[in-house]
């Protein structure tokens, strides 16, 4: 299979799985917003999506996408690790062009997992999971207010964010190159718009984070 | 006239494949600007031999910067702190006074160390033999203006084609990947008519050999190009992967 046997094959395979997260990092920050704009709309949208069965092979196909991404990277590293041989310089400089998110895709990976599970704990959790095991779920609006009325969560979530932008300003315009779609013309615009993606997405997050906080936090 | 300059060397010594390296330390004194790099390093083999010491060994051959052979790591950057130039074409003006310049081979699984400086960098030569040649009898030569090629086709496979297989690509390479190389050799040809008959089997029988020969997986991180003393762009790269892609998906 070339998608396992070959490089550009293993890299297509991290490059689509990659796209579709951020797909759903994208559609996922559309629902904070609405959670911002109207307490009733998001509890609507959770109550409709719950459990059901579209909603449970949503989660399965998204944890696919997850779980190939992570295994995928851990097996390229690995890989680039021993190719890399286990002599290192002595003195070595990163060179001008290289962009610190690009030497440390696997660090910064690392990073939103640890708080991805965090998250989970905090919403998955208390939400789709007692559904599933048939117990009752609590609301998506009562989560919010519990997590985000604590400053630390506030903290925790913003640094999480600033490790997800790095990790997709490298991530986009990578994972176009590596299905081929670039050139030196397009090189600069996937750039462009991968830059623009990740600063709208992840300030759409840290807005409803920040918006969470002042409301059941600070005056709540 | 550049000034005479003194100076202190670190240079990677490891006596065979299988030995234990390690850095030596040499003092230079009074070396002109104007000498170049590779001839510094003469002189400090000739004052090694006259002591009765082992000189450093090192690859170079054109000392032009067209044969790919120089293969120094200076200061952190293959072929030295210049950009866009090779080893062979750096000269000791670029260096300070008082300045220490640690000098180590290109540090990769794919290219193991011969001895000191001089690393085998046979596996380009197979990744070559792989496919990356036009496999027809083309007979006596045809009119030049024969197959009309654009300009701008012409100028990126001439910018592929300046590629000299030095294998500065994969000394900087945190992954040890040989990508650059390998796209910007399936890129001269995959580009014109000639050698567009065979892209596809080309692009894959390279690739193919590039990962059978332990290179890594390229994660687009640029060091290459930003290092590669010819510019050899990542747009290669982008043509690689499509080619490959492309290959795989008729298949
Ligand atoms: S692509 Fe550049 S760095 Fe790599 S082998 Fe060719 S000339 Fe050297
Ligand atoms: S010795 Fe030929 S390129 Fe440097």
């Amino acid at each position: 299979m070339w998608l396992i046997n070959s490089s550009v094959g293993r890299k297509l395979v991290m490059s689509i799985s990659g796209l579709f997260l951020v797909l759903f990092v994208t559609f996922h920050m559309a629902m904070n917003l609405v959670a911002v704009i109207s307490e009733d709309g998001y509890d609507a949208v959770c109550e409709f999506l719950g459990a059901n069965w579209y909603a449970l092979a949503g989660t399965a196909v998204l944890a696919l996408g997850f779980v190939v991404h992570i295994v995928y990277a851990f097996i390229l590293t690995a890989q680039n690790r021993r190719a890399r041989g286990n002599q290192d310089y002595a003195v070595s400089e990163r060179p001008k062009g290289v962009e610190w998110a690009s030497q440390n895709m696997l660090v910064l990976g690392l990073i939103v997992i640890l708080f991805f599970l965090l998250h989970l704990v905090h919403f998955w959790g208390k939400m789709q999971l007692p559904e599933i095991l048939g117990e009752y779920p609590e609301g998506g609006i009562d989560l919010i207010q519990q997590v985000f009325s604590s400053p630390l969560n506030l903290v925790l979530y913003l640094i999480w964010f600033v490790a997800i932008w790095f990790h997709l300003t490298h991530g986009f315009w990578s994972a176009l190159q590596t299905l081929g779609w670039s050139n030196k013309v397009w090189f600069c615009r996937w750039k462009l718009i991968g830059n623009v993606w990740a600063t709208v997405v992840l300030a759409g997050f840290a807005f409803s984070a920040v918006v969470f906080y002042v409301k059941y936090g600070l005056l709540g | 006239m550049d000034k005479n300059i003194s100076f202190t060397l670190k240079i990677w010594r490891q006596r065979g494949p299988k030995e234990q390296g390690a850095f030596e330390t040499y003092h230079m004194e009074d070396i002109p600007g104007d000498t170049s790099f590779l001839e510094m390093l003469d002189i400090l083999n000739e004052q090694l031999v006259e002591k009765g010491e082992e000189p450093v060994v090192f690859d170079h051959d054109c000392r032009e910067g067209i044969c790919g052979m120089c293969s120094l790591y200076i200061n952190g950057h293959p072929h030295g702190p210049a950009t866009g130039a090779t080893t062979c074409q750096i000269y000791m003006r670029r260096f300070s006074d008082g300045d220490t310049i640690t000098v180590e081979p290109w540090r990769s699984a794919g290219f193991p160390v011969i001895r000191d400086l001089m690393v085998d960098r046979s596996a380009y030569d197979k990744i070559m033999q792989a496919g990356g040649y036009v496999s027809v009898n083309t007979g006596a030569p045809q009119d030049a203006n024969a197959i009309l090629i654009s300009k701008d086709i012409a100028d990126e496979a001439m910018d592929a084609a300046s590629c000299i297989g030095c294998g500065a690509c994969v000394a900087a390479c945190k992954n040890g990947s040989a990508m650059l190389f390998v796209s910007a050799k399936v890129s001269q040809l995959a580009l014109l008519p000639q050698g567009k008959a065979e892209a596809a089997r080309r692009a894959k029988a390279m690739l193919s050999k590039m990962d059978e020969l332990g290179f890594g997986n390229c994660t687009n991180t640029r060091a290459c190009e930003a290092e590669c003393p010819k510019n050899v762009s990542i747009s290669n790269i982008a043509r690689l992967n499509r080619e490959f892609i492309k290959a795989k998906l008729a298949d």
